[in-house]
């Protein structure tokens, strides 16, 4: 096996990071542990539980077949395609993403009338998150070596048989990394399923914190999402095909690969294209411009407006640092020391990944109190929630980054004496750049727009844009709130843009 | 404002690591406050901060006490600090209502108050064991939207809306604790037949669940339902929001008469975490909360009852003396407990 750091210290940096995001599941074990089987079977053996894991599923599985479809065709018309002005799209496809999912279920029931229910819920997730599946298939598309596709072409296989054949099938890992995140998102969600009414496991953990204050209860039933998400790991697993080669031959110099000529297509999709993010998009900002017009009440001043974005700006800085930070080793080490280990540790980080903000705040909280205790209520405790949170976010981006690296340039490296880390930060980390360029800014819009968690652990005073929108939403002054929802709308817009420039989206080729 | 980000601002991604690893920065020292004055207190609130932040900033002027705040929404704070335990940073706990006062007494987090305190409020209103107090009342009553309902068919009791006339028109939010507290009380007041068949009925009726309160007198001013089941201050919000007076909405307060159930008095109110116990900063917030100053900006500015003698609630408002207090403890948590299922058994939640 190819070695690039010495394996151990790799290892153990890669087992520290699943760690961290492990905390939650050992705190759901400590206090489910104290429940007593009784109270675990009285909750969970019942037909109520049963419907709710089928209508969670049931969400969960629509939203990510609709957002797999959306993000590839959109990724694949930003990238490979001659549709009219790519470069404006390519950045606004992304931004929806930016927009929390209870600002987005807020602004369509308010707009339409009688919008709830299972598919209202299914349309603002949808919206909402098809961008954990662009993002990274953007970056894959535009990482891709051409050369295969050159040969397919060449054999006598036409543009489209090619594009589905062999570019659709390159990119497989980001595809299916992404869909794996939307299924997670989906079924931790809270915000939109709560205010479109849609009875899943999420409200029904929250129900039972606000309405019996019954903590333990709650948490025996967000066992019931840590034992979904590793079914739908599971499925992904089985999903995966042996003996792919992803990585381009010479990633040093990438070429721009050709584009399709839509031709009569063109303007109809550029027509699709604007409709998606008029939905996603257009409505929030037209709802909360409407709200800012209409209502009196009015955020305290400029300079409270200013802290909160600068807050925010910090802590989401600072958690997509650290998220990062622990993702590199696990991201490298299941793709070049693949083995039982790197898989099992690399699925061990999605684990938590489907419970609530609530329930990983709570966890915090205990880890914070019982073994963190300096750190309680500072920002590093706050964002190593973040890490907890959005750790496979990270992970994912660098393992599909990675894999595109070619191992073979790392290998001439070491062969010409240099030592492991030097290669790694002068081979593997610059090739692999775009891809922890999109995981990173995937990790700082969530952490922008994470609330529940924030409530818990922000330290005391710190208000970020998130929090402020919280304050303002829950007196309904609303017309006080829309600003803080378009500045964080605005400033999750800058690290897309730049990761747009990045990938090569907007300044390569014609458009 | 910016005072906790900034001492952290210059460290780097990597030192974050390190100091994760020391666990051992020590950088927070606050909240620390013994039995002596040191002129600092630290609040948890489950209340808002736009309704809050006023008396809170009224009290550190004449008090000279600075006061840490942490803002939160109720039952995730009641939870967070059942997880902190006695090493909580917070000395006083303000809640939005009875019930996550009751689940903190019993988990015996709170300090007993002095008799002094308790006997500011009428005895409805406060914790039996005395481990906390209530601050202020808000009433439930059905809010209604003017062009639809006419005054004749305004209801006379809440066990009405299962009628058929009522089909299809009534909003309620079975997950606020305030609804929860309204349920509780019909239990006891009632009987358990007599609620279970209500809850049923409004379900059978088609009852339009909401979220919140908020969301439902929203929709009654604009139309979309005819009439909620809601705490009286959110018409106030909405005028507030609206830029309006409350008599120029469509959405009206109906407080039902005769001390039907329907208008119920529930509390938000204040407890002591233990470590505070004796903590005079901490005493003089609670009397602040009760002062005739804070009592009369909670009437005023936030429309709800005040429950300390002599201060008068806002005009308009029918008299606190001839609601429907509640002769049970709101914050009883077994009896909480056999409320939700009720309410989760009617298939409302």
């Amino acid at each position: 096996m190819r070695r690039f750091l010495p394996r151990p210290t790799l290892a153990a940096a890669a087992t520290f990071s699943v760690g961290i995001a492990l905390i939650p599941l050992a705190y759901l074990g400590v206090r489910v542990g104290e429940a007593g089987w009784a109270r675990i079977t009285d909750e969970l053996i019942t037909a109520r539980t049963g419907a709710l894991v089928v209508r969670s599923v049931a969400l969960a599985a629509v939203v990510t077949a609709a957002c797999t479809v959306l993000g590839v065709v959109l990724a694949f018309l930003v990238t490979r395609t001659d549709v009219p002005a790519r470069r404006l799209f390519g950045v606004l496809a992304a931004l929806p993403l930016a927009v929390p999912s209870y600002v987005a279920a807020f602004v369509w029931v308010s707009t339409v009338d009688g919008f709830e229910g299972f598919w209202a819920a299914a349309l603002v997730l949808t919206l909402v998150s098809y961008p954990y599946v662009y993002l990274p298939v953007t970056a894959a598309l535009t990482g891709v070596d051409p050369a295969q596709e050159e040969v397919s072409r060449s054999l006598g296989r036409g543009p489209w048989r090619t594009a589905g054949g062999v570019t659709l099938r390159q990119v497989r890992p980001a595809v299916a990394a992404g869909a794996l995140l939307v299924a997670l998102y989906v079924l931790s969600d809270f915000g939109a399923v709560s205010i479109v009414r849609v009875d899943v496991l999420t409200r029904a953990v929250f129900t039972s914190i606000n309405l019996g204050f019954d903590r333990t209860g709650a948490l025996v039933l967000a066992t019931v999402l840590v034992a979904l998400t590793a079914v739908v790991l599971l499925a992904e697993q089985l999903t995966r095909r042996r003996g792919a080669r992803y990585a381009r031959v010479g990633g040093g110099a990438p070429r721009p690969p050709t584009r399709l000529r839509l031709g009569a297509l063109r303007w109809p999709a550029a027509l699709a294209f604007t409709g998606v993010i008029a939905t996603a998009l257009g409505v929030p900002a037209a709802s909360l411009l409407r709200r800012s017009l209409e209502g009196v009440s009015r955020p305290g001043s400029i300079a409270e407006l200013a802290t909160a974005a600068r807050n925010s700006l910090g802590v989401a800085l600072l958690g997509t640092a650290l998220t990062v930070l622990l993702a590199l080793p696990v991201g490298l080490l299941t793709t070049r020391v693949p083995g039982r280990l790197a898989v099992a540790l690399d699925r061990l980080t999605y684990l938590s990944h489907a419970l609530p903000g609530l329930v990983i705040g709570l966890s915090l909280v205990f880890f914070g109190i019982n073994v963190a205790y300096p750190l309680y209520q500072s920002v590093w405790l706050l964002a190593l929630a973040y890490a907890a949170l959005f750790l496979p976010l990270a992970v994912a981006a660098v393992g599909s980054a990675v894999a595109q690296a070619p191992p073979g340039l790392e290998e001439v490296a070491r062969s010409l004496g240099r030592r492991r880390s030097y290669v790694l930060r002068t081979v593997t980390v610059p090739l692999a750049a775009p891809g922890i360029g999109a995981g990173a800014a995937l990790v700082f819009l969530t952490c922008m727009k994470e609330l529940p968690a924030t409530l818990l652990l922000r330290p005391t005073r710190l208000d970020t844009l998130a929090t402020e929108l919280w304050t303002q939403t829950s007196v309904a002054a609303y017309a006080a709130a829309a600003p803080y929802a378009a500045l964080l709308v605005l400033i999750a817009a800058l690290p897309t843009w730049w990761l747009s420039a990045r990938t090569g989206v907007p300044t390569r080729g014609g458009g | 404002m910016g005072t906790p980000w900034t001492r952290f601002v210059p460290a780097s991604a990597l030192s974050a690591l390190l100091a994760l690893g020391a666990t051992a920065c020590g950088s927070d020292e606050s909240g620390q406050s013994g039995p002596e004055s040191d002129k600092k207190i630290t609040v948890y609130s489950g209340r808002s901060e736009s309704l809050v932040k006023p008396v809170l900033d009224e009290f550190r002027e004449a008090s000279g006490i600075t006061v840490d705040v942490r803002y939160g929404d109720t039952a995730a704070m009641a939870a967070q600090l059942q997880e902190e335990g006695d090493r909580s940073p917070a000395d006083v706990f303000l809640a939005q209502d009875a019930g996550a006062l009751g689940s903190m007494a019993k988990k015996d987090l709170f300090a007993k108050l002095p008799d002094a305190v308790l006997d500011k409020v009428p005895g409805a209103y406060r914790d039996d064991d005395g481990e906390w107090v209530g601050v202020t009342g808000r009433v439930r009553t059905m809010v209604y939207n003017a062009d639809q309902v006419p005054g004749a068919d305004l209801p006379k009791s809440v066990f009405e809306l299962t009628e058929p006339q009522w089909k299809g028109k009534v909003g309620i939010a079975p997950t606020n604790g305030s609804f929860q507290a309204f349920i509780t009380a019909m239990r006891v007041q009632e009987g358990e037949e007599k609620t279970k068949k209500f809850l049923e009925g409004l379900k059978a009726n088609d009852a339009q669940i909401r979220e919140g309160n908020a969301p439902i007198v929203a929709d009654v001013n604009n139309g979309r339902i005819a009439a909620g089941l809601v705490n009286h201050y959110y018409v106030y919000e909405l005028a507030k929001e609206e830029g309006t007076t409350v008599d120029a909405l469509k959405a009206k307060n109906h407080f039902f008469p005769d001390g039907d159930i329907g208008s119920l008095v529930n509390v938000s109110g204040v407890g002591v975490l233990k470590r505070a116990d004796d903590d005079p900063d901490v005493r003089a917030f609670v009397d602040h909360l009760l002062g005739k100053q804070a009592q009369t900006y909670f009437a005023d500015e936030t429309y709800e009852y005040p429950l300390v003698a002599g201060v008068a609630s806002a005009p308009g408002l029918p008299k606190l003396s001839s609601l429907n207090a509640p002769d049970i403890d709101l914050d009883d948590l077994d009896d909480l407990e056999a409320t939700v299922k009720m309410i989760k058994d009617s298939g409302l939640a």
